[in-house]
């Protein structure tokens, strides 16, 4: 395994949020984060790279404990894009080029260089790369988001909502790329996502939350139209549509 | 994750518009150092421009050189280096706040070190107050000054980073406080002066206003020794400031502490602040006016938006000295009244702009 989430729990002294989470995460696995608002999703991801740190339980990167790792450490394993991305008045590269900051000494080389080089071509934005970021579409801006993500050279790809802004077209490029970089380089990435349909078309294994626990987890035969039904509070049938399950609401 | 590496058409594009943030800095320091002979050579005495680098280089000897090495050259290194350290600790107080209206003026710290200091000259007898205007306030123990600049500059930052916690450094909210512990920090100075005697509470107001033509050659070496290290340090942070910039939550996931990265960073701007207005008194608006004119011409990319500002604020502050010291020759304003009039405009220009950096 390489990311083992044993018991978490998180909570504010008003409320708790999260309540023994334990999953496991392997190598080249796309995983769907899904559940209503509020329930815990963005809290989950954010525990995982100890951005919060968990009240009970322990996250483990290979036998390593995220929590006693140093933020450099755990920026080298994992990356994270965060559901708002601030536009800012630095162009693409440069923007990019941030993504080495866990590999950098006193400046970047040549191969932080040539790393966000490769990124920008991968992602179609080597034409942009001189254009400044707070020029651009929100689509753009999330691209380099991700893009910033993976010159981070990560295992694990933590991803909050990345699609929830975009229109049709964006969201399919975008889960399509996270898709490809999970399958070419063997990179883990947990996503945390609202539309149930793209979910079932791009992610290997899915995670639905309730009341801040994990509801059911498993491959596409547990996003059933009973359990969409409990977790969301909303009647709907799944049916086959292309080869790929389609949840469509019963309104 | 393994990436393949290829060359491929971005580099040189990039490397060009590299030289290009390059060339601008290397524009910078040439007008900087033109406008320094020229600010050099104006005065109640004028020294032509060839004979004043002449004495700086050659070490000519004769009266423009007593002229230049005891009066002008201090002043003009002391608007240099406090022009300087304030845009940058404009500028960093903007990338750690994530607030473009951000300044040590703005913030109030300046008006928190400037009560501090003359805590320090009035009650703990660092300085003599005087009525000769020339020479208004003596400062005889610099580093009590000093020290009680940055205490006083340390508890307004100190409140300042509380209540951004709290309220996420939204930029009315920030202003809102700077307004406060301004009107707080200028009020404690006017309860000094109420103590005070006529002529006293005359040297205290003509102290306030920031003037570098009082700076002497150990001011401006002290001047020098915090704000070169402190702009080393943000430079040396610039990476980290950058991330920042894109929100605490990307900073944070690409291994920058942030809170550390926030409390060093106004810190250092603090210190330049205290020591800057502990000899020179209050300059405002220039490390609003200093960064923000980089911003606009080369971005926001740390890298060259410190040394741009660092630059750009040496310049701000020279070219008001020389101003005003010639626009209503024989009489010298104090560069303080100068400086507010370029940066209030541009203040309202911000605010009406809606933040945007």
């Amino acid at each position: 395994m390489m990311l083992e989430v044993d018991g978490v729990g998180f909570g504010y002294p008003s409320h708790p949020v999260l309540e023994e989470v334990s999953f496991s995460v392997r190598p080249a696995e796309f995983i769907a984060v899904l559940g209503p608002n509020g329930v815990g999703k963005t809290t989950l991801l954010r525990c995982l790279n100890a951005l919060l740190r968990p009240g009970v339980g322990s996250v483990l990167l290979e036998d390593r404990d995220v929590l006693a790792m140093s933020r450099p450490e755990i920026a080298r394993e994992m990356a994270y894009v965060s559901q708002r991305t601030q536009p800012m008045r630095m162009t693409v590269f440069d923007s990019v080029l941030l993504g080495r900051r866990p590999h950098m000494g006193f400046d970047v080389t040549s191969r932080d260089l040539a790393i966000t080089e490769a990124i920008l071509q991968r992602l179609d934005l080597a034409e942009l790369a001189l254009r400044y970021v707070d020029e651009m579409s929100g689509g753009e801006v999330q691209k380099v988001a991700i893009a910033r993500a993976l010159v981070q050279e990560p295992r694990i790809l933590l991803l909050d909502e990345p699609t929830s802004s975009l229109d049709l077209k964006n969201q399919l490029e975008i889960l399509g790329l996270v898709r490809d970089v999970v399958r070419e380089h063997g990179v883990a990435a947990l996503m945390t996502m609202h539309d149930l349909n793209l979910a079932l078309r791009f992610a290997d294994r899915f995670i639905l939350m309730k009341g801040g626990a994990i509801h059911a987890a498993g491959g596409r035969e547990v996003v059933t139209a009973e359990t969409i039904g409990c977790v969301y509070d909303v009647q709907v049938t799944v049916e086959q549509c292309c080869g790929f399950p389609v949840v469509v609401p019963c309104v | 994750m393994h990436i393949d590496l290829q060359a491929g058409p971005v580099a040189p594009r990039y490397a060009a518009y590299l030289r290009g943030k390059r060339l601008f800095l290397a524009g910078c320091l040439v007008v900087l150092l033109a406008l320094a002979c020229v600010s050099i050579s104006v005065g109640s005495v004028t020294i032509p421009v060839r004979e004043v680098v002449a004495t700086l280089v050659a070490g000519r000897p004769g009266d423009a050189s007593t002229i230049i090495w005891n009066i002008r050259l201090p002043r003009v290194l002391a608007a240099c280096v406090a022009g300087a350290g304030l845009a940058v600790a404009g500028g960093v107080m903007q990338s750690v706040l994530r607030n473009p209206l951000s300044s040590p003026y703005t913030l109030g710290i300046s008006h928190a070190a400037g009560f501090g200091a003359a805590v320090a000259i009035t009650l703990l007898g660092a300085g003599t107050v005087s009525a000769h205007i020339a020479d208004s306030v003596v400062v005889r123990n610099p580093y009590l000054v000093t020290i009680c600049a940055f205490v006083a500059a340390m508890v307004a930052t100190g409140a300042l980073l509380a209540i951004s916690r709290i309220r996420s450094s939204q930029p009315e909210v920030m202003v809102l406080v700077g307004v406060a512990l301004a009107a707080l920090f200028t009020a404690g100075t006017t309860f000094l002066q109420y103590f005070s005697s006529a002529d006293q509470v005359a040297a205290i107001v003509f102290w306030t206003f920031g003037d570098v033509g009082r700076a002497s050659w150990p001011d401006v070496a002290l001047l020098t020794a915090v704000v070169l290290p402190c702009t080393a340090w943000f430079q040396l942070n610039r990476w980290n400031y950058n991330a920042l910039d894109a929100g605490d939550d990307t900073a944070r996931s690409l291994g920058v502490h942030a809170e550390r990265v926030r409390v060093t960073g106004m810190l250092l701007s603090s210190l330049i602040t205290a020591v800057v207005v502990s000899f020179l008194g209050i300059i405002g608006f220039i490390g609003l006016l200093g960064p923000h004119m980089v911003r606009r011409l080369i971005g926001d990319d740390q890298r060259f938006l410190l040394p741009g500002s660092f630059l750009v604020g040496a310049i701000i502050l020279l070219v008001s000295d020389t101003l005003a010291r010639i626009v209503l020759a024989p009489i010298v304003l104090p560069v303080g009244i100068l400086t507010a009039f370029f940066g209030a405009p541009l203040f309202l220009y911000l605010i009406v702009r809606g933040y945007r950096r």
